[in-house]
C-alpha cells in the first residue's frame, strides 16, 4: 500500500530529495561558487522531471487515501510550472551573478517552492493543500527578499510574508469552517456532503474564505495589493519567477479545490470569482496605464491577465476550465520572453526599469523590438498573436456557460488594458530621440528565449502546438 | 478559341496597363490593339461558322461553399456569339479610333502619360465585357456585371481632373449600385428556390418558378415574376431605361471612344443581353414582363423627347442611345427575344459610328461640343459627313417600305415596332412609333445644326477644322459597313424564317410555335405542370432544400426559349399594312419638321420654344428627373450624412470615446495609483473589506437560501 503511494508521489519525493542533497552538497562545498552550476544542474533536473510527468503516467491514480491525486489535470500543471521555472531560472543566472546576488540557496528554494506548487495542483485534502501552498509560500518569502542589503527588497519580502499570513489565516479558517460542517477534510468527502437541496451556509462561508485566500495567491482584485510592490522589490529574475510559475500553480489549485471539493456547487462560487475576475480585469487594465516601472506595469499585467483566467474558471464547465488551462499556458509562454527581455535592459552595466529608457529602441535593437512588439501585441490580445486565442478561449466559456456580460466586461477591459501594451510599442518605433540608449547587452540565452517567445507567439497561430488539445484533456479529467 | 477571344482583351490589358514602362507607351498601345483585333477575328470564325448547338467549355473552378458551385466556364450559343462579335469588333475599331482621338489630348500636359493607361482601361472593359457575356452561371455573369461597371467608371472618370468628370462617374458608379442590387437581390432568391446559380439548373426549374411563390417584403409574390423583376432592375441600371437613366447623359464626360464603346454599343446592353438570356425565367413570368414593355416604352418616349431640345451633339446622342435601349427592351418584353438581339446588333454598329463620327466633329471643331456653334461642317470634314449621314439614315430607319431592303435600322426598328403591336400592347407601340418620329426629328436636327447652315460660334475655330487622320476615318468605314448591310443580312435570322435554326432552338418547339395552336403538347404540358403542382404540395411541409430539389427539370434547348403558347414572333408577321409603314411614315414626319425648322426657317424653333417655355424648359431640364432626385435622395441623404459625421460620429462616438480615454480612464488610473500606498495596513484592510463584501453578498444572495 504504502509503495503504491509512494510511487505516485514519486516526481514530488525526488525533487525533494533533490534539494536536499544539493543543499548539503553546496554547504558542504563551494557554498556561492557552487551557485552557478547548481542553477543549471537544478534547471535540468525540473526538465527531466516534467518530461517524466509528461511522458509517463496516464489515467488518475490517488495516494494515501485520496489525499494526493496525479490525474491529467495536475500533470499538465506540473508540466507547465516546472518548465517555466526552469526557463525563468535560467534567465535570472546572469542577472543576479553581475549583482552578487547568486546564492546557492536561491535554486534549491526554487525547487522547495516547485514541490510545494507540484502539491498543490495534486491535492485532494484540505491539508495537503495547506501542506503545499506553505511550502511555496515560505520559499517564496524568502526568494523575495534574496536582496538582503536592499531595503525595497526587505520590505518587498516582508509585505508578503504578513499579507500572506492574513491570507492563509482566512484560508485555514475557511478550511475549518468547511471542515466543521463537511466533517471531513477529502475533497471526495466535501462533494458528497453538499446535498441534493443545495451548500449548506456554513460551508458557504468556509468556501468564500477559501476563495479570498486562493485569491490572495493569484493576486485577484482586491486581494491584489501586494503585487505591484512585491514585484516591484524583489530582484527582476525572482519577479519573473512570481510572474510565472506560482501564478500557473495557484490557478490549478484554485480550479481544483472548485470542482473536486465544491464541484456542485458551481453556481455560488461562479458568481463569485466572476466577480473577482471583472474586479481584475479592470483594475489591472485602468491602473497599470499609470506605471512607468515596467516591472510594475507587469504587475497590473499579471492582475489583468488572472481575472481573464478566472473569467474561464468561472464559467464553472470543462470548456471553462480548458481555457483557463490554455490561458495559463500561452500566459506562461509570454510573460517568460517578457521578462527575458526586461532582464536584459540595461544601462551602463546597471538595470533600467523606466518604460522610458525604450524610446527609439527599434534604432539601437531592430530584432529584439520587433520580438518586443510581437509579445506586446500578444499581451494586448492582438490576433494572429497567440494571446488573442487565449482570450478568445475563455471568453467563448464565458459566453457558452450563458455569461455574456461578463464576456464583454472582459472585451471592454481588454480594450483599457491594449493601452499600455501599444504605450511601449509607440516607444520603441515613434518615439522621441534620446542620446542615452540602453546598452545592447548580448547575453544569448536572454535573447534566445526572447526570441523563441515571440516566434511561439506567431507560430502558435497554427495550432496552437496542440496545447488546446492537450488542455481540453487536462480538464475533461477534472470536471466529470 | 473561346477562351483565347475571352483571355486575350485581359492579357492586352495587362501588358499595355503595367507594361509601357518596359516596352514603351506605342508598343503598348499596339499590342492591347493588335490583341483586340485578334480576339475580333476570331469571334468572327465563330460566328460565322457556329452551328446551334450550345458549347460549355469549362475553364477552373471559381467559388465551391457548401451547395454553392461556381465553374468559371463559357457559354457559347448563338446569344453570346451575337454579343462576342458586337463586342470585340466595336471595341477593336474603338482602339483603332483612340489612336487619333487620344492623340494630343488637351487635358493633358507635355510628358504626361494617358494613352496606356486609357488603352489598358479599354482592353479591361472588354475582358470584363467578355466574360459577362460568356457566362455560364450568374455568378460569373455577375463578376462580368461588375467589372464592367468598375471599368466604366474609370473611363467616365479618366479627366479626373476635371471636376464634373469625376461626379459623373460616381453618379454612374452609385446609380448602378442601385440596379445591381436588384441583380443581386435576384440572383439571391433564384439560388434560394433552385440551389443553383447555374444557367442550366435555373433555366430548367423555369416551370416550376412560375408555381412557386416567395416571401419578400412583406407579402408573397410569384417566384418567376418576383425574380424577373429582380433581375430587371439590374438590367434597368445597366442599361439606363427610366427611374435609373440619369446616369447615362452625364456619362458623355468620358472621351468619346469610351462613349461610342460602353455607353452606346457594348455595356448599356448588358441589360438587354440578360433579359434575352434569361428568357426561359421571363416566359413564366408574365407580370415582369409586362413592366419591361411598359417601361421600355416609357423610356423610348421620353428619352427621344428629351433628345429634341439638347445642344450638345454628345448628349443628343447619349439620349438616342437611351431611347433605342428601350425599343430593345420592348422586344423582349413582349417575348421576341430574337428581335431584341437584332436591335441590338445593328444599334451597335450605327449608335457606335455616330458617336465616333460625333468624336471626329469634335476632334476638328478642337473640343467644342455645342452645334449651336457648328454649321456648314460638311465641305471641310466631307468623310465624317458621309459617315454621320449613313449613321442618321440607318438610326432614323431609312429603307424601302414592305420590303426587306434598307439601312440596319430600318429592318431591326420596324421589326421590333410590329413586335410590339403583335404583342397587344398599344401603349407600346404608339409610343415607340411617336418616338420613331422624334428620332427622326432630332438626328436630322444634329445632322442639319452640324453640317449644313451656315458657320456659328467661333470664327477661329472653323477657319481650324480639319478632317480627321486616316486611323479615325477607317474604323467609321468598317462600322458603316455594318450599319447599311447588318440588318438586310441578317433579317432572316433574327426575325424571318430562320430564328429557330439560328438560335438553335429544336424542331418540335419550332413546330409548335409556328403552328400556333399546337394543342396537343401545350396540353401535355399543362398537365405535367399540374402533376408537378401536385407533387409540391405534398412537398410544403417538408424544408425549402427538398423544395428547391424538387425545382430540377431539364433545361430549354436553344439560345433562347419561347414558351409554347408565345407566338408573337410569329404574329408580328402578319400585323396589318398600316402598321408595317408607320415607323417610315414617322421617320418622313420627323424629317420634314427638322428641315423646316433647320434648313427653310431657323428661327422657328427659337420663337416655338418661347411661345411653348414650360414644356420647352420642361424637355431641356430632361423631365426634372435629376432635380427631383437631388431633393428626394441627394440632400437627405447628404443632410443625414453630415449630421452622422459631425454630429454621430464627431460629437457623439469620438467625444464619447476622448471623454472615456482621457477623462475617466486617467481619473480611475490615478485613484488606484492613490489607493496602492504602500502601507501594509492598508493593504490588508482592503482584503478585510473584500472578504467582508463577498461573505455578505453570499449570505444575502448565495444558495443557502
Amino acid at each position: 500500500m504504502i509503495s503504491a503511494d509512494i510511487n505516485v508521489v514519486l516526481p514530488e519525493i525526488v525533487l525533494a530529495v533533490y534539494a536536499m542533497a544539493a543543499l548539503i552538497f553546496a554547504v558542504y562545498t563551494s557554498k556561492d561558487k557552487a551557485a552557478g552550476l547548481l542553477v543549471w544542474v537544478t534547471s535540468a533536473v525540473f526538465v527531466v522531471v516534467a518530461l517524466w510527468i509528461g511522458m509517463g503516467g496516464n489515467g488518475t491514480k490517488e495516494a494515501f487515501n485520496g489525499a494526493f491525486v496525479d490525474d491529467g489535470f495536475a500533470r499538465f500543471a506540473k508540466v507547465v510550472i516546472l518548465l517555466s521555472a526552469a526557463a525563468v531560472m535560467v534567465m535570472g543566472q546572469e542577472f543576479m551573478a553581475k549583482r552578487d546576488l547568486l546564492r546557492f540557496e536561491y535554486p534549491i528554494l526554487i525547487t522547495l517552492a516547485s514541490v510545494g506548487m507540484m502539491m498543490m495542483v495534486s491535492a485532494g485534502d484540505l491539508m495537503a493543500l495547506y501542506m503545499g501552498l506553505e511550502l511555496q509560500s515560505l520559499s517564496l518569502y524568502v526568494v523575495a527578499s534574496l536582496r538582503r542589503d536592499s531595503a525595497r527588497s526587505t520590505e518587498a519580502g516582508l509585505k508578503y510574508f504578513v499579507l500572506g499570513a492574513l491570507s492563509s489565516g482566512m484560508l485555514l479558517y475557511g478550511a475549518s469552517l468547511t471542515y466543521g460542517y463537511a466533517g471531513t477534510t477529502l475533497f471526495d468527502g466535501i462533494i458528497a456532503s453538499i446535498g441534493d437541496e443545495g451548500i449548506s451556509l456554513g460551508l458557504l462561508f468556509g468556501l468564500v474564505f477559501m476563495i479570498t485566500g486562493l485569491a490572495f495567491k493569484v493576486s485577484a482584485v482586491p486581494f491584489h495589493m501586494w503585487t505591484p510592490d512585491v514585484y516591484e522589490g524583489s530582484p527582476t529574475p525572482v519577479t519573473a519567477f512570481f510572474a510565472t510559475a506560482p501564478k500557473m500553480a495557484a490557478m490549478g489549485l484554485f480550479a481544483r479545490v472548485m470542482h473536486d471539493a465544491f464541484g456542485t456547487a458551481t453556481q455560488d462560487w461562479g458568481q463569485v470569482i466572476a466577480l473577482l475576475a471583472v474586479l481584475s480585469m479592470f483594475l489591472g487594465a485602468v491602473a497599470a496605464i499609470g506605471q512607468r516601472d515596467i516591472k510594475r506595469l507587469m504587475a497590473y499585467s499579471s492582475i489583468a491577465h488572472m481575472g481573464f483566467a478566472l473569467m474561464g474558471l468561472a464559467s464553472g464547465t470543462a470548456t471553462g476550465v480548458e481555457a483557463m488551462l490554455i490561458y495559463m499556458t500561452i500566459y506562461v509562454a509570454m510573460n517568460v520572453g517578457t521578462f527575458a527581455f526586461i532582464l536584459s535592459m540595461e544601462k551602463d552595466g546597471k538595470p533600467v526599469t523606466d518604460i522610458d529608457s525604450l524610446q527609439m529602441y527599434s534604432k539601437v535593437e531592430p530584432l529584439k523590438a520587433a520580438a518586443l512588439l510581437v509579445l506586446m501585441f500578444s499581451l494586448a490580445g492582438v490576433p494572429p498573436m497567440v494571446g488573442f486565442f487565449g482570450k478568445l478561449a475563455v471568453l467563448q466559456a464565458a459566453v457558452d456557460a450563458g455569461m455574456v456580460w461578463l464576456a464583454v466586461a472582459g472585451v471592454i477591459a481588454s480594450v483599457i488594458g491594449a493601452f499600455y501594451y501599444l504605450r511601449i510599442v509607440f516607444y520603441m518605433y515613434f518615439g522621441e530621440e534620446r542620446d542615452q540608449a540602453l546598452d545592447t547587452s548580448g547575453n544569448p540565452v536572454l535573447f534566445g528565449f526572447l526570441m523563441l517567445s515571440a516566434f511561439v507567439m506567431l507560430a502558435g497561430v497554427i495550432n496552437l502546438f496542440g496545447v488546446d488539445g492537450m488542455a481540453a484533456a487536462a480538464a475533461g479529467t477534472l470536471v466529470n | 478559341m473561346a477562351s483565347i477571344i475571352l483571355f486575350a482583351p485581359l492579357v492586352g490589358a495587362i501588358i499595355c496597363g503595367f507594361g509601357w514602362r518596359i516596352i514603351g507607351e506605342k508598343a503598348a498601345m499596339w499590342v492591347a490593339t493588335g490583341l483586340l483585333f485578334f480576339a475580333c477575328l476570331l469571334s468572327w470564325i465563330v460566328f460565322l461558322g457556329f452551328d446551334g448547338q450550345m458549347q460549355q467549355i469549362h475553364i477552373l473552378d471559381f467559388i465551391q461553399s457548401g451547395s454553392l458551385d461556381t465553374a468559371w466556364a463559357i457559354r457559347l450559343d448563338r446569344l453570346t456569339a451575337i454579343m462576342l462579335i458586337v463586342v470585340t469588333s466595336v471595341s477593336a475599331l474603338v482602339h483603332l479610333y483612340s489612336f487619333g482621338y487620344m492623340d494630343h489630348d488637351p487635358q493633358w500636359g507635355e510628358g504626361e502619360t494617358y494613352k496606356p493607361r486609357f488603352f489598358a482601361y479599354l482592353s479591361f472593359f472588354t475582358f470584363a465585357m467578355l466574360s459577362l457575356v460568356t457566362a455560364d452561371n450568374l455568378v460569373q455573369m455577375f463578376f462580368g456585371w461588375e467589372g464592367v461597371g468598375v471599368a466604366s467608371y474609370l473611363l467616365i472618370g479618366f479627366y479626373w481632373k476635371k471636376p464634373t468628370a469625376s461626379a459623373a462617374a460616381i453618379k454612374a458608379f452609385v446609380v448602378n449600385r442601385v440596379g445591381d442590387f436588384g441583380f443581386a437581390l435576384g440572383i439571391f432568391a433564384l439560388f434560394m428556390l433552385t440551389d443553383s446559380i447555374a444557367f442550366d439548373d435555373v433555366f430548367a426549374a423555369g416551370p416550376a418558378l412560375a408555381d412557386t411563390t416567395l416571401h419578400f417584403l412583406w407579402r408573397d409574390w410569384n417566384a418567376a415574376n418576383l425574380i424577373g423583376f429582380l433581375l430587371f432592375v439590374g438590367a434597368m441600371g445597366k442599361s439606363a431605361q427610366f427611374i435609373l437613366h440619369t446616369w447615362l447623359p452625364d456619362a458623355m464626360e468620358g472621351p468619346t471612344p469610351v462613349s461610342a464603346l460602353i455607353h452606346a454599343a457594348t455595356m448599356v446592353t448588358a441589360g438587354v443581353f440578360l433579359v434575352c438570356r434569361m428568357s426561359p425565367i421571363y416566359e413564366y413570368a408574365p407580370q415582369a414582363t409586362s413592366f419591361i414593355v411598359f417601361l421600355g416604352a416609357l423610356t423610348a418616349f421620353f428619352a427621344a423627347t428629351v433628345g429634341l431640345v439638347q445642344n450638345d451633339i454628345k448628349r443628343v446622342i447619349a439620349y438616342s442611345t437611351c431611347s433605342q435601349l428601350g425599343y430593345m427592351f420592348v422586344a423582349a418584353g413582349v417575348g421576341v427575344y430574337s428581335v431584341a438581339m437584332f436591335h441590338l446588333f445593328t444599334h451597335a454598329f450605327f449608335k457606335a459610328m455616330l458617336f465616333l463620327g460625333a468624336g471626329s466633329v469634335i476632334h476638328a471643331m478642337h473640343h467644342e461640343q455645342d452645334m449651336r456653334n457648328y454649321g456648314n461642317l460638311r465641305k471641310k470634314i466631307p468623310y465624317t459627313f458621309w459617315a454621320m449621314m449613313i449613321g442618321t439614315l440607318a438610326i432614323t430607319g431609312v429603307g424601302i417600305p414592305l420590303t426587306h431592303f434598307g439601312f440596319a435600322g430600318f429592318l431591326s426598328k420596324d421589326a421590333v415596332i410590329e413586335s410590339a403591336y403583335a404583342g397587344g400592347t398599344g401603349f407600346a407601340f404608339w409610343a415607340l412609333v411617336v418616338a420613331a418620329c422624334f428620332t427622326s426629328f432630332y438626328s436630322w436636327r444634329l445632322m442639319f445644326m452640324t453640317f449644313f447652315g451656315e458657320e456659328r460660334g467661333d470664327k477661329h475655330t472653323h477657319e481650324h477644322a480639319h478632317e480627321s487622320p486616316k486611323v479615325m476615318l477607317i474604323p467609321l468605314g468598317a462600322l458603316a459597313l455594318g450599319a447599311v448591310f447588318s440588318g438586310m443580312v441578317w433579317y432572316g435570322s433574327f426575325f424571318g424564317d430562320n430564328v429557330n435554326k439560328f438560335f438553335g432552338i429544336p424542331a418540335a418547339a419550332y413546330g409548335e410555335a409556328k403552328d400556333g395552336h399546337g394543342d396537343d403538347s401545350a396540353k401535355g404540358s399543362k398537365e405535367a405542370k399540374a402533376e408537378y403542382a401536385d407533387s409540391n404540395g405534398h412537398e410544403d411541409q417538408s424544408d425549402d432544400h427538398a423544395k428547391a430539389t424538387d425545382l430540377h427539370g431539364t433545361a430549354p434547348e436553344g439560345a433562347i426559349f419561347m414558351g409554347p403558347d408565345n407566338h408573337v414572333l410569329h404574329d408580328a408577321h402578319y400585323v396589318p399594312k398600316w402598321v408595317k409603314i408607320s415607323p417610315f411614315i414617322a421617320m418622313l414626319i420627323g424629317l420634314g419638321v427638322a428641315y423646316l425648322f433647320y434648313i427653310v426657317n431657323p428661327a422657328l424653333p427659337k420663337k416655338l420654344a418661347e411661345q411653348q417655355r414650360p414644356l420647352y424648359l420642361f424637355l431641356l431640364n430632361k423631365w426634372y428627373v435629376d432635380e427631383i432626385y437631388d431633393f428626394l435622395f441627394v440632400r437627405p441623404a447628404r443632410a443625414l450624412g453630415n449630421f452622422l459625421w459631425k454630429k454621430g460620429d464627431g460629437t457623439v462616438i469620438d467625444g464619447f470615446l476622448n471623454g472615456v480615454a482621457m477623462g475617466i480612464i486617467p481619473f480611475f488610473t490615478r485613484l488606484a495609483g492613490r489607493a496602492q500606498s504602500g502601507y501594509l495596513f492598508h493593504y490588508a484592510f482592503a482584503m478585510v473589506i473584500g472578504i467582508a463584501v463577498l461573505v455578505t453578498w453570499m449570505t444575502i444572495s448565495g444558495g443557502a437560501e
